[in-house]
């Protein structure tokens, strides 16, 4: 059974905006999953209305195997949500807002309170519970939210940019959480900005651009696509010998200087990283350090984007797709 | 969600809303009480003892009912308005719809918080009405039905303007321009009886009348309108305003995107 399946989900908003044209997603009990997607792609719109804050012009929600057209109630139970903006009342003490969320689950409030004790203590804000939403810094009205999203323990957790505007230290806590959690069997949907985040936690991924899926598949897979990386190199010492990099031992490496110490290295999918490291250290030049010029999601997305929007083929679908749609629009 | 789940999810709203408004009591109790004071001791006391009787009642007697409803209209409808617009400003409306809690739940829920304040303020109204007046009450049982649908039927109607309001002006707008001139046009301090024909049957299109009037039936046994005409009214604005709330919420029109 997957944990969420959308078919040809479509939107139209009520100004005539068409946020989403088609958008297909699977994903599968226990994944950890990416959705990515520049700003304004169908992203939120995607999440709000699995989670049922925005309608759905036209397609099929699937949730745990209940269908959100008719099964709503059902499929609502089995999702818990972190939206990318704050939306607690600023003004109740952080306990309250936890059991009150439980009660909506329709839990008892003796069951709400001891859920409400055990996430604030994990996600350390037991010592502020007594404390008004407003008072909170935003690292901690972010895991306020996320704590509020596990009361009803969902079996599928959806964050909206959860480690937006959150330092470095935070957003690392937050993500050894949300592992942990997805170890223990929870299924996480992450959109976010930060592709880093995104690689280093999701087993899968799916790109929206224009209200459409663009890419749907594991992140071994996306990232085997990409043909280039770029690599810096931080020198132990100045590079003495320039001319020693356009030697033909260093033609099949794409070289560039960029300081004294620093040279900029493109390899392609054939190249192996061992084989310049060796040529350097036998020419007498060591290494101090290297790092990836650009996250290879990063570089990847961007790729991705830009191919589609200047891909004739799928302007022609996108286009089809906007036709389909307003006749749907226009017989609902 | 069974039915435990579902009297949870309700019983949360209505705790939520009684502690929203008791946290504030200085805001919400305790004015309408100082108020209905200032008015007993004005029209009631000073003015009232200058009007001769009414139907055969004493003038401050004959304005109690009517001023306890003031009361309770005013704050039933207050209380869900101004609730239900800031969890829609604050977006904390959306811990709700994401939730599984049936949409009538979430209406009788926010409903209840209205009735519950017009309750509290009606009978702390009561209280002070009867160190002033010498009211035996007629009927008890017609009293707090007549309470009871006139504090739910604003509670809906606060709902309903929350619903379509998209600023905080427009939460005022109802109160102010509507609600406040018809509660004074509505019969508290006079009997329809004392207007010209055109005035009286003007007064008739006033629904807020037949409340007055039926509760003044059953606090004091008097009422320009028959008590049958006004439950039928009552009743039916009530079941109207309740299927148009709930319409909206199925829709999700000023809620949902």
């Amino acid at each position: 059974m997957h944990a969420l399946q959308i078919n040809n989900l479509q939107k139209t908003y009520r100004n005539g905006t068409v946020a989403l044209k088609g958008v297909n997603l699977t994903v599968e009990k226990g994944d950890f999953f990416a959705l990515l997607g520049s700003n304004g792609a169908g992203k939120s719109t995607t999440i709000g209305i699995i989670s049922g804050l925005v309608n759905k012009s036209a397609g099929q929600i699937t949730v745990f195997g209940h269908d959100f057209d008719s099964e709503l109630s059902k499929a609502k139970s089995c999702i818990g949500l972190v939206p990318q903006e704050f939306n607690f009342n600023q003004f109740e003490p952080v306990i309250e807002i936890l059991v009150n969320q439980g009660g909506y689950y329709g839990m008892p409030r003796s069951l709400a309170y001891e859920r409400a004790e055990t996430y604030l203590k994990q996600l350390e804000l037991w010592d502020k519970r007594n404390v008004i939403g407003r008072e909170l810094s935003g690292g901690m009205k972010r895991r306020l939210m996320i704590a509020r999203a596990l009361i009803h323990q969902p079996k599928l957790l959806i964050l909206d940019e959860p480690t937006a505007g959150v330092d470095i230290e935070i957003r690392r806590t937050m993500w050894e959480f949300l592992a942990k959690i997805n170890k223990q069997g929870t299924t996480i949907i992450l959109t976010t900005h930060y592709l880093e985040e995104a690689e280093s936690l999701c087993k899968n991924i799916a790109i929206i651009d224009h209200g459409i899926t663009i890419e749907h598949s594991s992140m071994k897979n996306l990232l085997s696509q990409l043909n280039t990386e770029t690599f810096i190199f931080y020198l132990e010492s100045p590079l003495k010998n320039i001319d020693l990099l356009h030697h033909n031992e260093f033609t099949q490496f794409n070289i560039q200087q960029i300081d004294d110490s620093t040279i900029e290295v493109s390899l392609d999918q054939q190249s192996h990283i061992n084989s310049l490291i060796n040529l350097l250290t036998n020419h007498g030049i060591n290494i101090l350090s290297m790092r990836n010029k650009t996250n290879r999601l990063e570089q990847l997305f961007v790729c991705l984007l830009d191919k589609n929007r200047h891909n004739p083929e799928l302007a022609k679908t996108l286009q089809q797709t906007v036709k389909e749609s307003s006749q749907v629009d226009a017989l609902s | 969600m069974n039915w435990t789940q579902q009297f949870n999810a309700l019983k949360t709203i209505v705790i939520k809303e009684y502690l929203r408004f008791i946290r504030i009591w200085v805001q919400t109790i305790l004015p309408p009480a100082i108020t209905t004071a200032l008015y007993f001791i004005i029209f009631g006391n000073l003015i009232g003892s200058q009007i001769s009787d009414i139907d055969g009642y004493k003038y401050m007697d004959y304005i109690v009912p009517g001023l306890i409803l003031m009361a309770v209209i005013t704050n039933s409808y207050g209380n869900v308005v101004s609730s239900f617009y800031s969890a829609k400003f604050q977006k904390s409306i959306e811990e709700l719809l994401v939730s599984p809690t049936p949409n009538a739940l979430i209406l009788i829920g926010y409903v209840s918080g209205g009735v519950v304040r017009g309750m509290i303020v009606g009978v702390i109204v009561t209280v002070v009405a009867m160190y002033f007046s010498d009211i035996n009450i007629h009927s008890y049982a017609m009293s707090l039905l007549i309470f009871f649908l006139t504090a739910t039927l604003f509670s809906i109607a606060g709902f309903i303007n929350a619903v379509h309001a998209k600023s905080f002006d427009d939460i005022t707008i109802i109160p102010t321009f509507v609600l406040t001139p018809l509660t004074y046009l509505g019969g508290i301090f006079y009997s329809i009886d004392m207007l010209p024909e055109f005035w009286q049957n003007l007064s008739l299109v006033n629904p807020i009348l037949y409340m007055i009037n039926s509760f003044r039936y059953g606090m004091i046994g008097t009422s320009d309108i028959n008590v049958s005409t006004a439950l039928i009214i009552i009743v039916g604005f009530n079941a109207a305003l309740f299927t148009y709330a709930m319409y909206l919420l199925n829709r999700g029109i000023g809620i949902r995107q």
